[in-house]
C-alpha cells in the first residue's frame, strides 16, 4: 500500500492533490477530518483481533487486504467459526456510500464499525465499553487517541474509535482502472475491443446502468438506492407473509435488528423490509459499486452466485436461475428479461473485468481465482 | 445510546407507519371525532392485463398486479375487504379478465369489483359479470354505506349502433384524445337505482361510492370525466359525509365539492401524466400539489402503486404505496373539511414541479 501512505503523507490536502481517475472528491464529514494520524490510529484498530471475543477477529478478517478489502467467502465468518448471512462488501470506496451495509442500516462509516464489534456472529464484543477498556490499557493507543483526539484515556470513547476507523476506510479509494483510462483519460487503448463492446452493453440492452450508474467525470456505479433483483427472495415467496409479520411483531418487541439480519438467513433476505418496514420494499438490496467487481468474488448479498458470469446470466433471465425458475412477485421494475447474446454476455463481463484498480489487479491469466489462492496461501 | 423500551416502541411505531401498525397511527394523526366503527379495505385498480397471444401476457402488467396483490396480503393489522377498481383487462377479452382473476385469486380478503371500460366495451360487461357480479350494487360494512356504480356508461346510439363490431367498439373507447370517442355517464336508470337505494339510509351514515371514472368532471378528451357528475353529485350531496374513491386517471387526485370528497387510485399497469389543461369549469379543478414526476421508463413499476384506505369516523386516509418514491397519505382534515396529503399540502414541505427534463 506504498501508494496509500504517499497519499496519506500529503496531509489534508491530499485529495483534492491526488484524485484517483473516476473519482469524486471523498466525502469528508466536517466533524471528523482525516489526518496522517488518525488514519494510521485507524488501521491498527482496523487490524486488532482483540475488539473480539475470542481474540481471533478484527475488521480485516473479512476485509483483507489482500483480496481487496473482502473475505472471498459467500458469507462472513466471525467468532469461533460462526457464519452470518451476508457476503463482505469491499472497504474499497465504502466512502462513497449514502449508506452501509447491503440493507442501508447504517447512515455513515462511523455508525457501521459500531456494530460488528457486537454483532454475536462477528466479533461478540459483550460491549463497546470492553473495547474501551482494551485501549485504556494499551499506552501506545493512549498516546495515540491524545495525539489525535486531545483526550485522556478515561475520556476515550467508542466515537472516537470509530471515528478513527471510518478515517482509515476513507483512505481505502481507488480509481485509475483501464476503464477510467479510456473513458475518462482519452487513452484508447486502455481497454480491450470486446470490454468497449460490452460498456455498450452495459448503457443499452443490458439496463446495467439504470442501477450502476455513471457521471460525466466520475463513475461510482451504484445508484445509493435499494431493489429487489430476485437474490434470496425467489426461493421464499410463500413463507414472505408469514415472516414479515413475524419480524416486524419481533421488531416492535425490541429484538436487535443487526444481530437478526445476520444470524438468520430468513430475517437476511428480506432485506431493506427489514429496516423500513416499508411493503416495497421487500427482498430489497443495496446497488452495489461495480468498481473492482472482478476481484471480489462471489456476488450478491449472500454471495450466491460464483462468477461474474452467473450474475449476468441471472440478470439476463430476469432475475432468476435457471430462465424458467417463476420470479418473486415483489420483483423490483427495473429487472426483467434482457435476451443478451452470448456474445453479449461475454463482452459485459470483460467491460466489468476492466473496471480493477492497478493496485488490485492480478494476474490477467485467472482473475478472482488467483485472489481467492494467494488468501488460502496466507 | 441505551433507549429505554417505552421509546423504542414509539421509534419503532412510527418507523413502521405503512405496514404493521399503521392505521391506528393515521387515525391519530387526524381524527377528532368519537364513535363510529374504523376499518381498513385495500383498494388495487387499473391492472390492463393484456394477453399478446396464447398463454402470453404482458409481463409488466402481470407483475404490476402480482406484487399489489401479495403486498395487500402482508398488510397487519388485516383490511376488511379489497376494492378492485376496474380496467382489470385492456380489451375486455375472457382470456385477459381470466388471467386478471386468477391473479386476484390469490388475495386473503373477500374482494369487490368495479367495472371499468377496458372491461366493459367488448362484451357490454357480460363476461365480467360471469366473474364478479352485478355491474352495481351496494353493500353495508360497518357502519357504512358502500355504492358500486358502473359508471362508464355512454350514450346508447354511442354503444348499440355507431359501430360495427364488438372489437371496433372497445378499441375506440380505449383510446385517448379520440374523437371517435364518447363521454362516461353513469345514465338515468341507475341514477334513479341509486335514488331508490339511498331513499331510506339516515343522512348522517358515511357513503362511500366506488366508481371507475371520476364522479366530477376534469378533463375530457381522457374521460377524466363523468358526463352527469353534476346529477349524481345532486344525489349524494344531502349526506353529511360522502366520499368518492374511483380509478382510471392512474395518478393522484383530491378534491372536494360540498360534503362529497374525492379520492383517486393508483394503477398497477403504468400512470398518465396529469392532463396539460383543466377546461371546462374552475370550481372542479382538483388540488394537485405536486405533479408527478416523470415516469422512469427504466423503471416499469415507477410511477404506479396501490393503496389501503382507512375508515375512520366515516371519513378516509387514502395511503398510497408508490415504489421507489414516497408514500403518500392523503386524509380528510376535519379542520378544513376536505382532503389533504397530509405531508406535501403544507407549503414549507412542497416539492417543487418538475420543470425541466
Amino acid at each position: 500500500m506504498r501508494w496509500m501512505l504517499l497519499l496519506v503523507s500529503l496531509g489534508a490536502a491530499w485529495h483534492a492533490a491526488a484524485q484517483p481517475l473516476g473519482l469524486p472528491p471523498v466525502p469528508i464529514p466536517e466533524d471528523n477530518p482525516i489526518t496522517p494520524a488518525k488514519v494510521a490510529l485507524g488501521e491498527r484498530l482496523f487490524n486488532d483481533v482483540r475488539f473480539s471475543s475470542t481474540g481471533a477477529v478484527s475488521c480485516a478478517t473479512c476485509h483483507a487486504p489482500a483480496t481487496a478489502f473482502t473475505d472471498a467467502r459467500q458469507v462472513s465468518v466471525g467468532i469461533n467459526g460462526l457464519t452470518g448471512t451476508r457476503n463482505a462488501p469491499t472497504v474499497v470506496n465504502a466512502a462513497y456510500n449514502a449508506t452501509q451495509f447491503w440493507d442501508g442500516r447504517s447512515p455513515s462509516l462511523e455508525d457501521q464499525a459500531l456494530h460488528p464489534i457486537v454483532n454475536p456472529v462477528e466479533m461478540a464484543m459483550p460491549s463497546h465499553d470492553a473495547v474501551l477498556e482494551i485501549i485504556r490499557a494499551d499506552r501506545e493507543y493512549t498516546r495515540a487517541f491524545r495525539n489525535v483526539f486531545d483526550v485522556r484515556p478515561e475520556q476515550i470513547r467508542i466515537e472516537h474509535v470509530t471515528k478513527a476507523i471510518a478515517a482509515f476506510e476513507r483512505t481505502q479509494v481507488a480509481g485509475d482502472s483501464p476503464f477510467d483510462r479510456w473513458y475518462f483519460g482519452g487513452e484508447d487503448d486502455a481497454i480491450s475491443d470486446a470490454a468497449k463492446r460490452g460498456f455498450d452493453v452495459f448503457l443499452t440492452d443490458g439496463r446495467c446502468v439504470s442501477c450502476h450508474t455513471i457521471e460525466q467525470d466520475h463513475a461510482l456505479f451504484t445508484d445509493h438506492r435499494f431493489h429487489n433483483i430476485g437474490i434470496g427472495v425467489n426461493a421464499m415467496q410463500d413463507r414472505i407473509g408469514e415472516l414479515a409479520k413475524a419480524f416486524l411483531v419481533a421488531k416492535a418487541q425490541g429484538i436487535d435488528v443487526d444481530a437478526a439480519v445476520l444470524s438468520d438467513p430468513d430475517t437476511s433476505h428480506l432485506g431493506r423490509f427489514a429496516v423500513t418496514g416499508d411493503l416495497s420494499e421487500i427482498g430489497a438490496f443495496k446497488t452495489p459499486t461495480l468498481r473492482n467487481v472482478a476481484v471480489t468474488a462471489p456476488y450478491m448479498h449472500d454471495g450466491s452466485l460464483a462468477t461474474l458470469r452467473e450474475v449476468v446470466e441471472h440478470y439476463n433471465n430476469g432475475g432468476v436461475i435457471p430462465a424458467d425458475a417463476p420470479v418473486n412477485h415483489y420483483l423490483s421494475g427495473g429487472i426483467r428479461p434482457l435476451n443478451l447474446t452470448e456474445q453479449q454476455i461475454d463482452d459485459l463481463v470483460t467491460f466489468m473485468e476492466s473496471l480493477t484498480s492497478p493496485q488490485f489487479a492480478v494476474p490477467t491469466t485467472s482473475g478472482p481465482v488467483a485472489a481467492l489462492d494467494r488468501r488460502e496461501e496466507q | 445510546m441505551k433507549m429505554n423500551r417505552r421509546g423504542f416502541l414509539q421509534r419503532s411505531g412510527a418507523a413502521m407507519a405503512g405496514s404493521i401498525l399503521p392505521v391506528s397511527l393515521v387515525k391519530l394523526a387526524f381524527g377528532q371525532e368519537q364513535g363510529g366503527q374504523d376499518f381498513t379495505f385495500a383498494y388495487i385498480s387499473d391492472s390492463h392485463i393484456q394477453q399478446i397471444s396464447g398463454a402470453r401476457f404482458v409481463r409488466n402488467w402481470d407483475q404490476g398486479l402480482k406484487r399489489a396483490v401479495a403486498e395487500a396480503n402482508l398488510l397487519e393489522p388485516a383490511p376488511d375487504f379489497v376494492v378492485f377498481g376496474g380496467d382489470l383487462a385492456q380489451l375486455g377479452t375472457k382470456a385477459e379478465l381470466d388471467h386478471g382473476a386468477e391473479m386476484l385469486s390469490a388475495l386473503r380478503y373477500p374482494l369487490y369489483c368495479v367495472m371499468g371500460e377496458h372491461d366493459y366495451y367488448l362484451d357490454l360487461g357480460e363476461y365480467w359479470s360471469e366473474l364478479f357480479g352485478d355491474h352495481y350494487y351496494s353493500f353495508d360494512h360497518k357502519g357504512v354505506h358502500f355504492v358500486v356504480l358502473n359508471s362508464i356508461l355512454t350514450y346508447d346510439e354511442w354503444t348499440y349502433e355507431r359501430w360495427e363490431t364488438p372489437e371496433r367498439r372497445m378499441l375506440e373507447m380505449a383510446g385517448l384524445d379520440n374523437p371517435n370517442g364518447s363521454p362516461f355517464m353513469v345514465g338515468e336508470r341507475q341514477r334513479e337505482w341509486l335514488r331508490n337505494d339511498l331513499a331510506n339510509v339516515p343522512r348522517s351514515t358515511p357513503i362511500v361510492v366506488l366508481s371507475h371514472s371520476p364522479l366530477q368532471k376534469i378533463y375530457k378528451g381522457w374521460n377524466f370525466w363523468t358526463e352527469d357528475a353534476e346529477e349524481v353529485q345532486a344525489i349524494l350531496a344531502p349526506f353529511e359525509k360522502v366520499t368518492v374513491l374511483y380509478g382510471h386517471v392512474h395518478q393522484i387526485q383530491y378534491n372536494q365539492i360540498g360534503s362529497i370528497s374525492f379520492h383517486s387510485a393508483m394503477a398497477t399497469a403504468w400512470p398518465w401524466p396529469y392532463p396539460s389543461t383543466y377546461a371546462q369549469s374552475g370550481a372542479y379543478v382538483p388540488v394537485m400539489t405536486v405533479p408527478m414526476n416523470r415516469a422512469d421508463p427504466f423503471n416499469e413499476r415507477d410511477a404506479t402503486g396501490w393503496q389501503f384506505v382507512d375508515v375512520h369516523t366515516g371519513r378516509v386516509a387514502v395511503n398510497y404505496t408508490l415504489y421507489d418514491n414516497k408514500n403518500r397519505t392523503v386524509a380528510f382534515n376535519a379542520a378544513t373539511g376536505r382532503p389533504e396529503d397530509m405531508e406535501y399540502q403544507h407549503p414549507p414541505r412542497r416539492i417543487p414541479p418538475q420543470a425541466h427534463y
